[in-house]
């Protein structure tokens, strides 16, 4: 392994972790839209916005090395932090389905990725 | 107001279905943006009249604006476990879109990897009828 990849590698994989604190972020935000559109400039959205950008900016640096077979899978890793937070702050259960659905989605970006280069 | 209720099983399935479709249409705009964002990058030039002018990069931010406000109306009324990997579904668009539009060669891993995905949403998205 080449240390440009690992340095990719490790990018991307950082923007895997922020983006799912995003999600977590844009989630707690949600709940607290109502029928005025000016609840949706609640700090929990602002700050998963502000995440999302932020993964993005970590995602593009990362990719921008190339080598998609590998870095791709690494992103997906990100709907697995997600199911873990998911559990841990708002008490969604894992199922069979969803363990399932995410294992057969993870082998298919797998080979999208190996596709991709 | 705030929450989905889960003591009505008619109303639940039913706020579960709409926010599997927002995430369904989150995931084309999502793929559009994509795409976009690849054609407006292709004839990039770093001056801010270029930027200005370059129609495909910037259509690709706004449809990125709309797929977030899609994801945040979609997540009030799921689950995030279940809808978050339904994002998946981009990687389908897209490789679908540059086939067509950006004239990629299509191979069989990028076949069956989406082919995998759509499975694996579908498997997803019928959980929850206990």
């Amino acid at each position: 392994m080449t240390p440009q990849l690992l340095h990719s590698m490790l990018l991307v994989l950082a923007a895997s972790v922020i983006g799912s604190f995003g999600a977590v972020f844009l989630k707690f935000g949600s709940a607290r839209i109502t029928r005025n559109p000016l609840s949706f400039l609640n700090p929990q959205l602002a700050f998963g916005v502000a995440l999302y950008l932020g993964s993005s900016v970590f995602y593009f640096l990362g990719i921008k090395g190339g080598q998609l077979s590998i870095l791709y899978p690494l992103v997906s890793l990100g709907y697995i932090w997600t199911l873990l937070w998911a559990r841990l702050f708002f008490q969604e259960s894992f199922t069979k389905q969803k363990c399932a659905g995410l294992a057969l989605i993870l082998a298919g970006v797998v080979l999208v990725g190996m596709g991709a280069s | 107001m705030e929450a989905i209720s889960t003591e009505n099983p008619k109303e639940a399935a039913a706020a579960r279905r709409q926010a599997i479709i927002l995430v369904f249409f989150c995931t084309i705009s999502g793929a559009a943006a994509q795409i976009l964002g690849k054609i407006g990058m292709s004839h990039f030039s770093p001056q801010p009249l270029a930027i200005l002018t370059n129609v495909p990069l910037l259509s690709g931010y706004a449809l990125y604006g709309l797929n977030t406000l899609l994801m945040v109306l979609a997540l009030r009324k799921g689950e995030l476990s279940m809808l978050y990997p339904i994002i998946a579904l981009t990687y389908v668009w897209v490789t679908l879109l540059s086939y067509t539009l950006l004239h990629e060669p299509p191979n069989l891993f990028k076949n069956c990897g989406i082919s995998l995905i759509v499975i694996g949403v579908a498997v997803l998205g019928s959980g929850g009828k206990k």
